[in-house]
């Protein structure tokens, strides 16, 4: 049976280049580079150049790059050091749609006194820029929005967002582990202070990610115990994953735009071609500037955990925001927080592409979402 | 992946008895789209009250589509009366088992079998009706509901109160009412017990079954860190035990007391035992 990978937002594939880069640091380079011989050393400058790579990729200095465990420890991080550096006088902020690893760290400070504000969407996803300049108003804050949305791929206005934190003196954080590698995205003309980036996410491995911290954020460390990365993450350094994110950040940089366009054309074959076969279909965020690769399409009248299982059956891998796939009772709440009707929200599929999907499996997934929604309807009382 | 079991898969795959039943004789409809599944049963019955066919129509995922499968191969051929002795444990060993997130599943097909023999019996409203007080707002489930569904399953947490009945599930705003419905239940079933003696034993019989549960199942654990245990004495549903060896001077003795010789006696005996030590 063959396998059509349509689950990148999940996890990527590790180009075989990456793999490559890493090998040495497992079998011949595997020493300390904090250690004051040769040995260790010798490893220190691989570490130099996988950080001038990921500086590269979003247009930062090599300085204003920590490594980390994983995008959630990048998260965490941002929110975390940022509320302990500036106190509970600064309040807060973000949006309703940012990933659990963004509104678990802030909710939590809001049991520890601090003031903390979620921003609504539409119904095509977008953040209200109002309720922004009106939770902005009474001065500095920290606002953690996510550059793009992992269910739905709709992308944040965060220049905009960004201009206001600035103008209002505050910090501003992006979740970008969707966004870098997928879009063109540059530090150096967006200001934010701090973007999460995430490896596994654009073909390096699981277990590895990166913070940006424009230089001058004030930024309490959240692990503690070692001198490693300026005294900002404490922790031996992960070598091989380290060299392992430049080098897929480096592929990322050459390929970005080209692969753009090209996994955009394939994302809008499979879209338009699910909307033409199934009825009583839809794309959430259809009107919102998306990511290329994604698309989250509902289905009304049938269930999400159910769709996923044919597509398994059929190899096809995708993903749910429906609730009964992940164990929880509701849908996402993405997808509620942009008010999708009831009838579909339960029946949401998530499509996420790479630079390794083909016009084969975007053909083999038309030629059966039709059988498998037909299947389901026939199932279903309400039709 | 959820584990679901080989039967599972199989019914989800190829549901059985799929469709709308012409001339049902009892229909019955629970769930709803905003809850995320639901579940249509029809049946005919015959002049002797027999079952002699059913369909379903399901919104839901892989398990509901299997359950509602399995609930129409189990009624076909049954009587009425058999029917309706139904549970959504039946449902689910039928099936060799579901994950525990996913036990609302049978819930709901036994539901719509009540449903649909309540409305061929009555020819009343296919529709569910909400009985009494809704404490789980996001998924409409009532007191009623979940009180059957902790006493029924006997279960003991908010989460497996979830599982089975969907409540509290949503919001989570209900968390704490579901609390004081398992304490109620709780209350009422130790009270129901005290009165009615769950076997009938003779005193001997019973002194028998405790030693030898004791022999069994809680002395070769204690022995094997130096200890022992002795029966010193049983009144009505208290029993007396004396610690040995190493467990006599144990600073942990009430809480292996409690978690292991309770437990079993409890387990093999009688769910009522209280453990006492003799010091």
């Amino acid at each position: 049976m063959q396998t059509v990978y349509l689950d990148s937002n999940a996890t990527t594939r590790v180009a075989p280049e990456v793999t490559e880069a890493m090998l040495p640091f497992f079998s011949e380079l595997w020493g300390n580079p904090s250690s004051m011989h040769f040995f260790g050393g010798q490893v220190a400058k691989h570490i130099d150049q996988a950080r001038e790579q990921v500086a590269a990729l979003i247009g930062a200095e090599p300085s204003e790059i920590l490594f980390t465990s994983c995008g959630t420890e990048s998260n965490n991080t941002a929110i975390c050091g940022t509320a302990e550096a500036q106190g509970t006088d600064w309040p807060i902020i973000t949006t309703r749609v940012e990933h659990p690893a963004v509104l678990q760290p802030c909710r939590r400070f809001k049991e520890h006194g601090y003031r903390e504000f979620e921003i609504s969407v539409d119904g095509n996803g977008e953040p209200d820029l109002d309720a922004f300049k009106k939770a902005l108003g009474d001065g500095p804050a920290i606002v953690s929005v996510m550059w793009a949305n992992n269910e739905t791929g709709v992308i944040s206005p965060i220049d905009e967002i960004a201009a206001l934190v600035e103008e209002a003196g505050g910090v501003m954080h992006t979740d970008a582990v969707q966004a870098v590698g997928k879009l063109p995205v540059d530090v150096s003309t967006i200001p934010v202070d701090m973007l999460s980036l995430s490896g596994h996410k654009l073909h390096a491995p699981k277990g590895v990610g990166a913070l940006y911290v424009r230089k001058g954020t004030k930024l309490k460390p959240f692990m503690l115990g070692g001198h490693q990365e300026n005294g900002r993450r404490a922790g031996t350094e992960n070598v091989p994953y380290i060299v392992g994110l430049g080098k897929a950040c480096e592929l990322a940089r050459m390929a970005v735009a080209k692969n753009e366009a090209l996994v955009a054309n394939l994302r809008d074959k499979l879209e338009s071609g699910i909307l033409a076969t199934c009825p009583d279909t839809r794309v959430n965020g259809a009107n919102a500037k998306r990511l290329p690769n994604t698309s989250s399409i509902s289905f009304e009248f049938i269930e999400g955990e159910a769709i996923l299982y044919h597509l398994s059956d059929l190899g096809i891998a995708a993903s749910s925001g429906s609730a009964c796939a992940s164990g929880s009772l509701e849908p996402s709440h993405v997808i509620r927080a942009m008010g999708i009707p009831f009838t579909a929200a339960h029946g949401t599929i998530r499509f996420s592409l790479s630079r390794y999907t083909t016009e084969d499996d975007v053909a083999y997934v038309l030629a059966h979402m039709p059988d498998i929604v037909e299947r389901l309807r026939r199932l279903s009382p309400f039709i | 992946m959820w584990d679901y079991t080989e039967t599972v898969l199989d019914h989800f795959r190829n549901p059985r008895n799929v469709g709308v039943l012409e001339d049902a004789d009892g229909v019955g409809q629970v769930g709803s789209l905003a809850c995320g599944d639901a579940l249509k049963l029809m049946i005919k019955v015959d002049s002797d009250e027999i079952i002699t066919d059913a369909t379903f129509q399901t919104f839901g995922c892989a398990s509901a589509i299997a359950s509602s499968s399995a609930l129409t191969e189990m009624v076909k051929g049954m009587s009425l009366e058999a029917a309706s002795q139904i549970t959504n444990r039946d449902i689910g060993d039928y099936l060799g088992g579901l994950p525990d997130q996913k036990v609302h599943c049978s819930v709901m097909g036994r539901e719509a079998l009540e449903a649909a023999i309540e409305n061929y019996r009555t020819g009343g409203t296919a529709e569910r009706e909400l009985e009494g007080k809704v404490i789980c707002r996001c998924f409409g489930v009532t007191e009623a509901e979940i009180t059957r569904a902790i006493n029924e399953n006997n279960l003991r947490t908010v989460e497996e109160v979830t599982n089975h009945t969907k409540a509290g599930g949503g919001c989570g705003g209900c968390a704490e009412e579901i609390e004081d419905l398992l304490e109620a239940a709780a209350e009422t079933k130790t009270q129901t017990d005290a009165e009615a003696p769950s076997r009938r034993m003779t005193i001997v019989e019973r002194l028998k079954l405790i030693q030898e549960t004791l022999d069994r199942e809680v002395r070769p654990l204690l022995q094997k860190d130096g200890g022992d245990l002795e029966l010193v004495d049983v009144a009505g549903k208290t029993v007396v035990v004396s610690f040995r060896g190493a467990c006599s001077r144990c600073q942990v003795a009430e809480f292996t007391m409690k978690d292991v010789v309770e437990a079993k006696l409890r387990e093999f005996v009688d769910d009522a035992i209280e453990v006492e030590e003799e010091k």
